[in-house]
C-alpha cells in the first residue's frame, strides 16, 4: 500500500495575531496539523534602547526600563538601579529596601495573573480569566498608581531608594489587599487546576528537559517548572531577601501544565514575603543621597534580579562620565524564547500557542 | 363577537388568526376558480412566521449572548444603544449590511460567493418541520428527524466551500478543522437521536412530542422512557454543542489561533449569513432536543389552553441557550486530535449502549404488557 504524498506548507502567525503576546512572529512548517519546524523572527518592537541610553545619563535611562517589560516595571526599575548602585557603590536606607521588596514582589503577583490570565485566553476561555485576573490587578495598579503617580510605567525607584515615600493609609490598603488574595488565588485554582480540558491542554505539551533548559539559559518560573531550583533570589542575594523567609517552588513534570501551576505556587510565596515585609517596615529615609549628574567610577558590572519572567539583569560598562559607555540588558524572555523551536515540534499548531502562552513572553522585553 | 370567540382567541392566538385569515378574508374575498390559491396562501403565510420568528429570535440571541457572557465576566454587556442594549441588535445588523465587501484578488470568486450565499438555508430549512406548540407546525413530515439531520450535512458543503474558496492558510485550516469536527460528531448526533425514535416508533416529530405525555403509555413505561431520554439528552447536547462548532468545541473558528478560521476573509453581508448559519444551527440544535428529549411543548394545562405550548417549548429552547453560553464564557477548548479522540472514543460507544439498553428495556416492557 502506497502512503499518500504530502506537502508541507508554511503558516506565517504573523506579527497581527491576538496571542502572539505582543508583535512576534513565527513561520512555522506544517505537515497538516503538525509542526515540523518554527522559525522565529524578533525584532518588530526593537526600540533601540540600549543605544538610546548611550546617550543619556544614568538617570534619564532609567524610564526606559519601564517600556521594555511593560507589565512589569517596578521591577525593571529595581535590576537597573541595582545594577547602577552596584556600579557606583550607593547604599540603600533600610525602608527604602522594604518598599522596594513589596512593589517588586506585588509586581510578581500581577505578572503571574496577568500571565496566567492570558495563557487561558489562548487556550480558547473566551476572555473570562482574563478578566478575572485583571479585576485583582486593578486592586493593586491602584496601590501603584497612589504611590508612584502612574498604574504601569511607574519609574519609582531610583539610584539609593525610592522617588517618594508611600502616602498615608497605602500600608494598610496593601495589607487589606493581601489579606484577600489568597481567596482569589484559591477560586482561580478552583477553576483551573482540575478543568479536565485544561488538564488535556497543558499535560505532556511543549516538554523541556531540565539540561536543555540550562544550556540554552532559561531562567525563571519556565526553568523551576523543569525542576531546576534556581532563583537569583536564593543563589545570589540581593536587596534584602536573605531576610525573608521564603520557599523556592519546583516542579517535575516540565510542561505547561507545570509552568502554570508553578506560577500559582510562586504568587502563593510572594504573598508570604508581602506579609512579612508588611509587618516588618520601619520608617526612616527613603532614598539616599546621590548627585543628580551621577559619575560612577570607571568599570564594569553585571547585576541581576529575579524578575517576574526569569533573571533579568543589567551589564553596564562606566568610563567615569555621565552616560554609560555600554548600557546591555540580559532580557530573560529573549533567551526564553530561543527553546520554543525545539519545544513546538511534533505537536500541533493549538499547542504552538499554548505553549507561546506558558512562556510568558512579552515583546517590549525580548526586543527592547 | 361573541364571546367564545374571544376566549378561543386567547387561548390558541396563533391558529385562531390562521383560521381567521383563511376563513373570513382569503375564502370570503377570493373568487371561487382561485380557491385552490388558498393552500399555498397558507403555506407562505406559515413561512414567513415562521421566518420572522427566527429572525427576530437570531437578532436578539446574539445581545443576549453578550450580555449573559458579560455578566459572567464580571461586566455588563452593551448596555448603551437603547434601554439595556436592546437596540444593539439592529446596530449591529445595520454595521454589517453597509460595509465594504472585499474579496480577496486571488479568492475563487464564484466558490467564495455561493459559500456565503448557500451556508444560512440548510438552517432555516429545518424549521419547516419543528412543532413550536400544539397544532404549531410547518408540516408534519413524517420523516421529520430524517429530513432535519439531512440538512446539517448539506452545511458542511458550504463550509468546506468557504474555508477553500478564500485562498487563505487560516481559512484552510478552518476548513479541516471544521470538516473533520461535522463528521465526527453527527455520527453520536445521531445515534443518540435514535433512543427517541425508538420508543415513539416514529420519525415524525409531532408524533415523538406527543408521545412524551403522561397519559400516552403506562407509567412504568413512561419512568423508563424518561430515563432513556434524559440519558441520551446528555450524549445528544454535547454532539450538539459539537456540531454548532460553539465551545468548547470551537476549534473551526478558534479566535485566538486561527482568528475566526474559515470565516476570516468575508467581511459585511456575506460574515453575516455565517454569523446567521451558526444561530440556525444552535436554534437547530436546542429545538431538536426540545422535541426529541424534553417533551417539546407538553407541559401542564396544554390541552386546555394551547397556548401555553408555545410558552412551554420556547421556556425550555432558552434554558439551552442558556446553557451553551454558559459552556461559552467558562471551558477552554479542545485541542482538534482530542476533539476526535472524545468522539469516537467516548461520545459514540454512549450512544450504542444507549441504544442498546433502550431495545432491552422496551422488548422486557412490551412483553410484561406494560407499554
Amino acid at each position: 500500500m502506497t502512503t499518500l504524498k504530502t506537502e508541507q506548507f508554511i503558516l506565517n502567525i504573523g506579527p497581527q495575531h491576538p496571542s502572539t503576546h505582543g508583535v512576534f512572529r513565527m513561520m512555522v512548517t506544517l505537515d497538516g496539523e503538525t509542526i515540523v519546524d518554527v522559525d522565529l523572527v524578533l525584532g518588530y518592537l526593537h526600540r533601540g534602547v540600549e543605544k538610546l541610553a548611550e546617550g543619556r545619563t544614568y538617570l534619564q535611562s532609567l524610564p526606559l526600563t519601564d517600556r521594555m517589560d511593560y507589565i512589569c516595571s517596578m521591577s525593571n526599575n529595581l535590576a537597573y538601579c541595582t545594577a547602577v548602585e552596584a556600579l557606583a557603590g550607593i547604599t540603600v536606607p533600610e525602608r527604602a529596601e522594604y518598599i522596594r521588596v513589596i512593589m517588586a514582589e506585588l509586581t510578581r503577583v500581577v505578572n503571574h495573573i496577568v500571565c496566567i490570565g492570558f495563557y487561558l485566553n489562548d487556550l480558547g476561555a473566551y476572555f473570562t480569566p482574563v478578566l478575572y485576573c485583571l479585576r485583582e490587578r486593578e486592586k493593586i495598579l491602584d496601590l501603584f498608581e497612589a504611590a508612584s503617580g502612574s498604574r504601569m510605567t511607574c519609574n519609582y525607584i531610583r539610584f539609593g531608594g525610592v522617588a517618594q515615600d508611600l502616602p498615608e493609609g497605602w500600608l494598610d490598603q496593601c495589607r487589606k489587599l493581601m489579606a484577600g488574595f489568597p481567596a482569589f488565588i484559591d477560586e482561580l485554582e478552583e477553576l483551573l487546576s482540575t478543568n479536565e480540558i485544561f488538564l488535556a491542554r497543558g499535560r505532556g505539551i511543549g516538554v523541556l528537559p531540565p539540561d536543555m533548559a540550562v544550556n540554552a539559559g532559561v531562567t525563571g518560573p519556565n526553568l523551576r517548572a523543569s525542576g531546576v531550583a534556581y532563583d537569583v533570589r536564593k543563589a545570589h542575594p540581593y536587596s534584602i531577601y536573605d531576610r525573608f523567609d521564603f520557599a523556592v517552588p519546583t516542579l517535575r513534570g516540565c510542561d505547561c501544565y507545570d509552568r502554570y501551576m508553578l506560577r500559582i505556587l510562586e504568587i502563593r510565596q510572594s504573598l508570604r514575603i508581602l506579609e512579612q515585609a508588611l509587618k516588618y517596615i520601619p520608617a526612616g529615609e527613603i532614598q539616599s543621597k546621590v548627585p543628580k549628574a551621577l559619575r560612577p567610577p570607571e568599570g564594569d558590572v553585571y547585576h541581576a534580579i529575579e524578575g517576574p519572567k526569569g533573571e533579568f539583569g543589567f551589564y553596564l560598562v562606566s568610563d567615569g562620565s555621565v552616560s554609560p559607555y555600554r548600557w546591555h540588558v540580559r532580557s530573560a524572555t529573549f533567551i526564553n524564547l530561543t527553546v520554543l523551536p525545539y519545544l513546538c515540534r511534533g505537536h500541533k499548531i493549538a499547542d504552538l500557542i499554548a505553549i507561546l502562552g506558558s512562556l510568558d513572553n512579552v515583546m517590549g522585553e525580548v526586543d527592547r | 363577537m361573541d364571546v367564545n370567540a374571544i376566549v378561543n382567541f386567547i387561548l390558541n392566538p396563533l391558529v385562531s388568526l390562521s383560521y381567521f385569515f383563511q376563513e373570513d378574508i382569503l375564502l370570503a374575498f377570493l373568487p371561487k376558480e382561485w380557491f385552490w390559491l388558498v393552500g399555498l396562501i397558507m403555506n407562505l403565510a406559515v413561512v414567513v412566521v415562521i421566518l420572522v420568528y427566527l429572525l427576530g429570535n437570531t437578532l436578539y440571541m446574539t445581545l443576549a449572548e453578550r450580555k449573559v457572557i458579560g455578566r459572567m465576566q464580571d461586566r455588563y454587556g452593551p448596555n448603551r444603544v437603547g434601554p439595556f442594549g436592546l437596540i444593539q441588535p439592529f446596530a449591529d445588523m445595520i454595521k454589517m449590511l453597509i460595509k465594504e465587501d472585499v474579496v480577496p484578488a486571488q479568492a475563487d470568486y464564484w466558490v467564495h460567493l455561493l459559500a456565503a450565499a448557500l451556508v444560512p438555508f440548510p438552517g432555516l430549512l429545518a424549521f419547516a418541520v419543528i412543532p413550536f406548540g400544539k397544532g404549531m407546525q410547518g408540516v408534519d413530515l413524517n420523516i421529520g428527524v430524517l429530513y432535519i439531520i439531512a440538512l446539517s450535512g448539506l452545511t458542511t458543503i458550504a463550509l468546506l466551500m468557504a474555508g477553500w474558496g478564500s485562498r487563505n492558510k487560516y481559512s484552510l485550516l478552518g476548513g479541516f478543522r471544521t470538516a473533520a469536527q461535522m463528521v465526527s460528531y453527527e455520527v453520536p448526533l445521531v445515534l443518540a437521536a435514535m433512543p427517541a425514535i425508538m420508543l415513539s416508533g416514529s420519525l415524525a416529530l409531532n408524533t415523538i412530542v406527543e408521545d412524551q405525555a403522561w397519559g400516552a403509555h403506562h407509567p412504568a413505561w413512561w419512568f423508563f422512557s424518561l430515563i432513556i431520554r434524559l440519558a441520551s439528552f446528555v450524549v445528544f447536547f454535547i454532539s450538539g454543542v459539537a456540531t454548532a462548532k460553539r465551545a468548547p468545541f470551537d476549534l473551526p473558528e478558534a479566535d485566538s489561533e486561527i482568528v475566526a478560521g474559515f470565516f476570516i476573509e468575508y467581511s459585511g453581508l456575506k460574515f453575516g449569513m455565517f454569523f446567521l448559519a451558526e444561530y440556525f444551527g444552535l436554534m437547530t440544535i436546542a429545538t431538536l432536543a426540545t422535541t426529541l428529549f424534553l417533551g417539546g411543548w407538553q407541559g401542564p394545562f396544554v390541552d386546555t389552553i394551547p397556548v401555553l405550548s408555545v410558552f412551554y417549548f420556547l421556556f425550555k429552547v432558552y434554558a439551552l441557550f442558556f446553557v451553551f453560553m454558559w459552556f461559552r464564557g467558562t471551558l477552554p477548548r479542545f485541542r482538534v486530535d482530542q476533539l476526535m479522540a472524545f468522539s469516537w472514543k467516548r461520545l459514540l460507544p454512549a450512544a450504542l449502549g444507549l441504544i442498546f439498553v433502550t431495545g432491552v428495556g422496551m422488548a422486557v416492557l412490551r412483553a410484561i404488557g406494560w407499554a
